[in-house]
């Protein structure tokens, strides 16, 4: 909403001082100088001073670095990624097979790792999405005031954790309490394919399923986060006036808050299903890889792109395998892209109305 | 609970006080009890996770050689020793990245507030720090590890992780950057320049002191994302049960290095180093989220 | 409360961050235990902190080597990155490190190729320092004892064998009482030598056809990540089997299936295993010791257990500097003598006597 006021003044305002005098060129880094305007030295009008110029220097170099680096890093993937996609034997999008022990016969589709990917990420996201819901409208509009600060620091304690800690956990101790509870659905609901039984064992635990979980908790403070600041942000003159129009706390926040903050929900949602995407070690502990294909069903096992990765990164040795395995981290990259892209389509959309 | 028709021809019922009806107060009720539990159960994994840790890790933390001692010379079976080596290569990895990152990071910010407006390079720039938000840490590990070690020919260490950590950290850095930046009211930024003070001088001394706070902020929780990161130090550091002061050369451990290691180790010493690094960063982790929080606090702007 | 809690955290934290303020320490000679006395005979000195990489397979090994080292040696170091052989092959080559571990011999081509660059125009040698059992670990309630050749483990690891109940394991198993329950097998989901050698060993005595290589192959069951993982899956269901290297069949409490290679039932323990690898044939040229894995794999020796992980030392014949050359001979020296004691506390075969011998006169050559 500033943003075009922002954008605006730079280009208009290229020294809105007075210009200075050439003496403090040699030391024009040197901050603490105090401002001498009594140099009326003018020469001509859009005179820019050497500080200015540097630090304009400073940090446009520094925008270029990151256009620059991440040319590199995607130069990089696409580079390693075409000679091996160049020998692959079999269709690198529609293929299920991964088998890169032969370089001279590899044979990789990524097939199964986009769809336990997507899945996996899709499941964290509809726990997820609720929950994180439920606690920032908990945090900015239920919670008391003096619970809701130690609240929210608690919830964002939870983004801090470190993966490892949620993979080891979500092995050693949710797949246990898990099992009961996926063996009843197998059980009673699965005559739909998605609770079927699947290609791993249930009570080992290393299934989507329980990956899935996991990856919500992860992410749920990334979307909880964002989404709270969001609602924060509902102008106090709306729910002023729902409430005096006698709504009771849901009727303003249906009213008020939620059509205000849906598109910063939604967003946030989207930042983090795109971290689930690329989850790694987490994923890599806890989800059984299997032989057979997936199967549509929650209880199957598999990899996705980041643990496949992950998997076969210390074997690393021949460039024409690594790069299969580059290929796929080029369609997460590709994958993780669009997503962000979209959450920040919907944010720029929502900033025109406002 | 989604799509509710029924309350707008209500409200035009006659204007006397009423009583609120029984369908909403059941309305509000149930959606008070669903936020409210939906609290609760964001509330149990967290807690869950946290007594996982401390339950199997605080014993071994307790022990002074835990902080003083690093495993060298240890048998996988043995027990003793302690993670000082890890918790060095943690805190200066993380260090240093911080040291390339925040100074990359805020100029770009700047750039993109102060400079940039709706230039090509600016729009290029914002795209790119999208993309490179989206990077999964074992891409950014790889991307590392051709170009410093395969192509610049450098060794394998401490430093090549804390230049991926660079990559993790940067975009966060200039994201909230961005954000703080972008409040800085532009009233205080045109007062300056009345005042005849160069742009870069404002920039410097009026619109960065203005949204420290929440730079800091976003600093300190940049550096405890980065500093659990477990896919570069897999990719780019070589493990080492020793202490290595050195940054350039030969292998250093990290906390989450030391785990992945001693998760392959099915002694009880194992399972001992693997909760009790787990517990050493996360009270890492939660010393650096604290630090952001006194420091939104102490330097919060007085101009609200 | 939630303020006490704080209150206790940041407590803890600064109390941490005092004693972080004070030096670390690497010494941990009070815990280190029965450290063996040094041997007279090994020339310390060179550079003091060696550098290595590889296989995960012999990082315990490596381990209690490198506590024989410093005993012998005070003043002297190596670090172990059990990273992987791939890892440690490559890093050799780009001279990252000073020697590298791997479950197989330098393959020829570019990885010896490169390797000899590596070492200044040097051949680099395979040394098989470190011989590791692989277990076949499984975990069925009320079999204690389970008896399996090659051919009906390559039928139940490719899935022709499904039940444990069925005729092939009961024609091994004539008392025992088996269930009739669904075997669940568990493999490696990361890329590992134990998958390569364990596949190598099932295509040579087995009649194996999926394939060896660092991916499972088999086609049924389900991975988990690293030893710990299989193991610990394996632990906790009925009914499962895996490969996993012994000393993490040991750990876990799984039971341990002896091999039938034709001679009778073979139970694991050091003394079998070093009978095979007292059979096994040397293939490389003079000090080059690349092991013949046929000779092990394919033993029909009465009381040799075959299904081994040799895992080689790669070092530079020549071309290290100086100061190298001296740690890695002084190191090597170490391992095959005064290191060989602890082995067998950590799942692996102490080294046969004759072969040691060959190993010395390899260290003895490298310049």
């Amino acid at each position: 909403m500033n943003d075009p006021v922002v954008a605006k003044r730079p280009a208009g305002s290229g020294d809105p001082g007075a210009v200075r005098g050439v003496a403090a060129a040699p030391t024009a880094s040197e901050a603490p100088i105090p401002p001498t305007p009594a140099a009326p030295e003018t020469t001509k009008a859009p005179h820019v001073r050497p500080g200015d110029r540097i630090f304009r220097g400073l940090a446009t170099g520094s925008g270029v670095f990151i256009v620059v680096l991440i040319g590199a890093i995607g130069l990089f993937l696409i580079l390693q990624a075409i000679p091996s996609l160049g020998l692959d034997q079999i269709n690198f999008l529609t293929s299920r097979e991964w088998n890169t022990t032969d370089p001279a016969n590899l044979r990789f589709g990524i097939l199964d790792l986009l769809l336990v990917t997507v899945i996996v990420s899709i499941l964290a996201l509809l726990i997820a999405m609720p929950i994180a819901l439920g606690i920032a409208l908990f945090l900015t509009q239920y919670a008391p005031r003096n619970l809701a600060r130690p609240f929210a620091y608690v919830v964002d304690l939870l983004a801090a954790v470190p993966s490892i800690v949620f993979g080891l956990w979500g092995l050693f101790v949710l797949g246990p309490v898990l099992f009961p509870f996926s063996e009843w659905l197998i059980e009673n609901l699965g005559w739909i394919p998605l609770f079927a039984k699947g290609n791993v064992n249930v009570q080992l635990g290393g299934t989507i399923f329980t990956a899935g979980i996991v990856v919500a908790v992860m992410i749920l403070p990334i979307i909880t986060a964002v989404s709270r600041e969001v609602f924060d942000r509902t102008p106090r003159m709306h729910i002023e006036g729902a409430i005096a129009l006698g709504a009771t706390k849901w009727e303003v926040v249906r009213t008020t808050v939620l059509p205000f903050g849906k598109a910063g929900y939604v967003s946030a949602s989207m930042l983090g299903l795109g971290r689930a995407l690329g989850e790694t070690i987490a994923v890599m502990i806890i989800l059984s890889t299997t032989s057979a294909s997936f199967g549509w069903s929650l209880f199957d096992g598999g990899a996705t792109f980041a643990s496949k990765i992950a998997l076969a990164a210390p074997e690393f040795n021949d460039t024409r395998s690594a790069g299969a395995y580059i290929a796929a981290g080029l369609v997460l990259f590709v994958l993780t892209f669009v997503v962000n892209a979209i959450a920040r389509s919907i944010v720029a959309g929502h900033k025109e109305y406002e | 609970m989604s799509t509710n028709l029924a309350d707008p021809t209500r409200l035009a019922t006659p204007p006397t006080f009423q009583a609120v009806s029984l369908s909403r107060r059941i309305k509000n009720g149930f959606a008070t009890t669903l936020v409210w539990g939906a609290f609760l159960i964001a509330i149990i994994p967290l807690v869950w996770v946290l007594y996982t840790v401390i339950q199997r890790g605080f014993p071994v933390i307790l022990d002074g050689d835990w902080w003083q001692k690093s495993l060298s010379g240890l048998l996988a079976r043995q027990q003793g020793g302690g993670a000082y080596h890890a918790i060095y290569g943690t805190l200066v990895q993380g260090l240093v990245c911080g040291i390339i990152s925040v100074p990359i990071g805020i100029m770009i910010a700047i750039y993109l507030v102060e400079y940039g407006g709706r230039s090509k390079l600016a729009k290029a720039t914002t795209f790119m720090v999208d993309i490179l938000t989206g990077v999964p840490s074992i891409v950014a590990a790889l991307f590392v590890y051709t170009v410093w070690i395969t192509y610049a020919g450098m060794g394998r260490s401490a430093f090549a992780v804390s230049i991926a950590l660079v990559l993790l950290m940067v975009p966060v850095v200039v994201r909230t950057t961005e954000e703080m930046l972008k409040i800085v009211p532009d009233e205080l930024r045109e007062a300056s320049y009345a005042l005849g003070i160069p742009k870069w001088k404002t920039i410097v001394k009026i619109v960065i002191p203005t949204a420290l706070s929440g730079i800091l902020t976003g600093i300190m929780l940049a550096l405890a994302r980065v500093m659990g990161e477990t896919a570069p130090v897999l990719v780019l550091a070589a493990y080492a049960p020793f202490i290595n002061y050195n940054l350039f050369s030969g292998p250093m451990a990290s906390l989450p290095l030391m785990m992945v290691n001693e998760r392959n180790n099915p002694t009880q010493a194992g399972f001992e180093r693997l909760w009790g690094a787990a517990i050493t960063l996360v009270l890492i982790i939660t010393l650096f989220n604290l630090l952001a929080t006194v420091i939104s606090r102490v330097l919060a702007p007085k101009t609200k | 409360m939630k303020i006490q809690r704080h209150g206790a955290v940041l407590g803890l934290v600064a109390a941490s961050a005092l004693l972080l303020g004070a030096c670390g320490s690497d010494n941990n000679t009070g815990a280190g235990g029965n450290n063996t006395p040094a041997a007279s005979d090994v020339a310390c000195g060179g550079k003091t902190k060696l550098n290595a990489e590889g296989s995960s397979a012999q990082k315990n090994a490596i381990d209690a080597f490198v506590q024989a080292y410093k005993a012998a040696c005070p003043s002297a170091d190596l670090a172990y990155n059990p990273s992987g052989s791939g890892a440690g092959v490559k890093n050799f080559n780009a001279g990252q490190v000073d020697f590298g571990g791997s479950d197989s011999a330098l393959k020829a081509g570019a990885e010896v190729e490169a390797a000899t660059k590596r070492c200044q125009g040097n051949p680099a040698w395979n040394l098989p320092l470190v011989f590791g059992p692989v277990a076949i670990g499984y975990k069925v309630s009320g079999v204690d004892s389970l008896v399996l050749d090659a051919k009906t483990t390559a039928a139940i690891f490719s899935g022709a064998v499904k039940k444990w109940n069925d005729p092939a394991i009961k024609a091994l198993n004539g008392s025992a009482n088996l269930p009739d329950k669904d075997i669940a097998v568990i493999y490696r989901s990361d890329e590992s030598g134990t998958t390569d050698n364990f596949q190598k060993y099932l295509t040579t005595a087995g009649g194996w056809t999926k394939g060896d290589g660092k991916q499972f192959k088999g086609g049924v069951g389900e991975g988990k990540e690293k030893s710990a993982g299989v193991a610990q899956a394996v632990g906790s269901i009925d009914g499962a089997i895996t490969y996993v290297e012994w000393s993490f069949a040991q750990d876990n409490k799984l039971s341990i299936a002896k091999i039938d290679s034709g001679a009778g039932a073979v139970e694991l323990n050091a003394e079998s295993a070093g009978k095979a690898i007292d059979g096994a044939k040397v293939k490389g040229e003079g000090n080059d010791l690349v092991l013949d894995l046929n000779s092990i794999y394919g033993t029909k020796t009465a009381g040799a257990y075959p299904l081994l992980l040799a895992t080689y030392e790669i070092v530079c014949s020549k071309g290290y500097d100086a100061d190298t050359a001296k740690a890695v001979k002084a190191f090597l020296t170490v391992a095959a003598t005064t290191g060989q004691a602890q082995l067998a506390d950590a799942g692996y075969v102490p080294l046969p006597k004759a072969f040691q011998e060959k190993l010395l006169t390899a260290v003895k050559a490298i310049a």
